[in-house]
């Protein structure tokens, strides 16, 4: 076996075993923490016994514990998360849906987050220890630092008049043709993602500046630099390639927090996504919808870092040794 | 510098969270005649939607906000740092095993993870403190473990161990002084994550009732409309006061990284040495 395949089943058996373990993690979550569903379910407050009852029975609460589990595992291999406590439909129809509304706000947020990030990062890092620098890197951190959720209010308070604050599409709209539709929904994901990239921007500023400045002090970019060649050339072709494997590392990393992020931002604005489903899932204690969403979510990420790995693997082929 | 200013504002911060109780601060009754009032002389930052000044509320959040962070922050170091000791010093399948655990722990998601948790278990500070710390201990364990790893195959340590030093003696006399440090990084660290976190649950509600903090500030003026309003008082200071703690621990950190591995600056002293070696032969 080459080490190229030896790395590659390495790291898809390390997120097998990481899917595996959410979805075993994500059982007993929901069966060792205390409070059970069907007490604290708002629609039964303090309902009878033979209600209590025919409700276990009809969510297959009554069995053993390790029949629950087997139970689970198995449905899960067909694709079936459930039914939702609170709308009665399927679990895995109600998350798809709301997934499908979160990867395009996500996906535009994250990636204007990438540009500014890495941009400003390069320069920061070109411009080390100057006034540039200085401004770049405290402006990525204080900005980092705010809550997700107080930079939403902020932008509310600053464009309400001119874009909307709330849910993915105008629901009073008239126009029925294609790109009134399509131009209705990206303003309404204007602020949303623009939240979520100014939430998590700075993470990527302060570590490609980190990333390049420390390829900048190889001898490879002091003979580019030697022989003439323009600044950008050298930061295009020397200093930020060899800096990439770290930067598609904290990118990937970042998608926990990046999740994270998307569900509150999704709350500020009533997103229709499976942040919104999650922080409803909790209020309405809608324990199978909150139990999908969040095996999705974590599933998600988990792909998203078997991925980095493969493109690090594309970036720098030496990685498998 | 950045040492100082950030030293100064926790500072400055813990002095206004102690004062809460101390001077047994209270924003009033509910005043039907000031709600949303704007700041005036009387009250410096007006008042929310039920009438009550905005800065005492600032001033008696301060609290829960600081003390829900280090908590959180302390449970996770030391869930971290024990299982990166644990993980460094054992090596071998112990090791193996520990490190596929840090490895999930840093991927998957803190806070949907930390928001259902919380959901299910109860709200209330002290869940929160709970949650969030073992959440946040697996960046500590990794960083704890590499030092621990690198620490035991020094020289001295092994010397010690061939003069037939027990693993107990090596472990606080050797490994712990080479670790402390890196606390004092990682810490700051997670004391910002913890508190974004904690106000991030608060937001979705999870503060159990009768918390006042920051985050609660930030729930109750986006619920309460403070927006529609206009009353940019109520919303702008809280979160204002938790993205300056957080500066202030990413500042914290940073220098004290910079004090104690120095060889962060190792890449760039290379260029510049480079360039005095250049001017140097000049003339």
């Amino acid at each position: 076996m080459t080490s190229r395949s030896r790395y590659l089943l390495g790291k898809i058996g390390i997120a097998v075993f990481g899917i595996f373990a959410t979805l075993t993690l994500n059982f007993f979550l929901f069966r060792v923490l205390p409070g059970d569903a069907i007490s604290s379910m708002a629609r039964v407050p303090g309902g009878s016994v033979e209600l209590k009852e025919a409700l276990m029975r009809q969510f297959g609460l009554d069995k053993p514990l390790w029949g629950q589990y087997l139970d689970y595992l198995v449905q899960l291999a067909q694709g079936n998360l459930g039914v939702s406590y609170s709308s009665l439909r399927p679990v895995t129809d109600e998350v798809l849906r709301a997934l499908g509304n979160t990867v395009p706000m996500t996906l535009l947020g994250i990636l204007i987050a990438i540009l500014v990030g890495v941009t400003s990062g390069i320069i920061a890092a070109w411009k080390h220890d100057t006034a540039i620098d200085n401004v770049i890197s405290n402006i990525a951190t204080v900005i980092y630092s705010a809550p997700t959720q107080w930079i939403a209010i902020m932008l509310v308070l600053a464009f309400a008049s001119y874009l909307p604050v709330s849910g993915a599409s105008d629901p009073f709209a008239f126009a029925n043709d294609i790109w009134s539709i399509l131009a209705d929904r990206v303003k309404h994901m204007i602020l949303p993602s623009l939240t979520l990239a100014l939430a998590t921007f700075g993470q990527y500023t302060l570590v490609t500046r980190s990333a390049v400045l420390a390829t900048l002090g190889e001898d490879y970019v002091s003979a580019a630099k030697a022989q003439g060649y323009p600044v950008s050339r050298v930061l295009a072709y020397q200093a930020l390639p060899n800096a990439l494997v770290p930067i598609v590392t904290l990118i990937a990393l970042s998608a926990g927090t990046v999740i994270g992020g998307s569900v509150v931002v999704e709350t500020a604005f009533s997103w229709p996504g499976i942040g919104r489903a999650m922080y409803d899932a909790i209020v309405q204690r809608d324990y199978p919808m909150l139990q999908g969403a969040l095996l999705v979510v974590t599933i998600v990420v988990i792909l998203v870092n078997l991925l980095a790995d493969l493109v690090n693997m594309k970036l720098d082929p030496r990685i498998v040794e | 510098m950045k040492l100082k200013a950030a030293l100064t504002i926790l500072g400055l911060f813990f002095l206004a969270a102690l004062s809460g109780p101390l001077l047994g601060l209270d924003p009033g009754p509910i005043d039907v005649q000031h709600i949303f009032a704007a700041p005036s002389a009387q009250n410096w930052l007006g008042s929310d939607d039920a009438g009550r000044d905005v800065l005492i509320q600032l001033v008696i959040g301060a609290l829960p906000s600081l003390v829900v962070g280090l908590s959180a922050a302390a449970v996770a170091i030391l869930i971290g740092g024990t299982v990166g000791i644990l993980a460094g010093y054992s090596r071998g399948w112990l090791d193996l095993v520990l490190l596929r655990i840090m490895d999930y722990f840093i991927v998957v998601p803190a806070l949907p993870f930390a928001m259902v948790i919380t959901a299910i278990w109860g709200p209330g500070l002290g869940h929160m403190i709970v949650v969030i710390g073992i959440l946040l201990w697996s960046t500590t364990a990794r960083v704890v473990r590499a030092q621990v790893k690198s620490g035991r195959e020094r020289l001295y340590v092994q010397r010690a161990r061939a003069l037939g030093a027990s693993h107990f003696h090596i472990l606080t006399r050797h490994i712990l002084p080479q670790v402390l440090p890196l606390i004092g990084t990682t810490g700051s660290l997670a004391v910002a994550l913890a508190i974004l976190t904690q106000a991030a649950l608060e937001f979705f509600g999870l503060a159990g009732t009768g918390v006042l903090s920051w985050g609660t500030m930030i729930r109750f003026a986006f619920q309460r409309d403070a927006m529609l309003n206009d009353a940019w008082w109520v919303v702008i200071p809280p979160g204002l006061c938790i993205c300056l703690v957080i500066t202030a621990c990413y500042w914290l950190a940073q220098s004290l990284e910079q004090k104690l591995n120095p060889r962060l600056h190792t890449t760039d002293l290379r260029i510049r040495s480079f360039a005095l070696r250049a001017s140097a032969e000049k003339p």
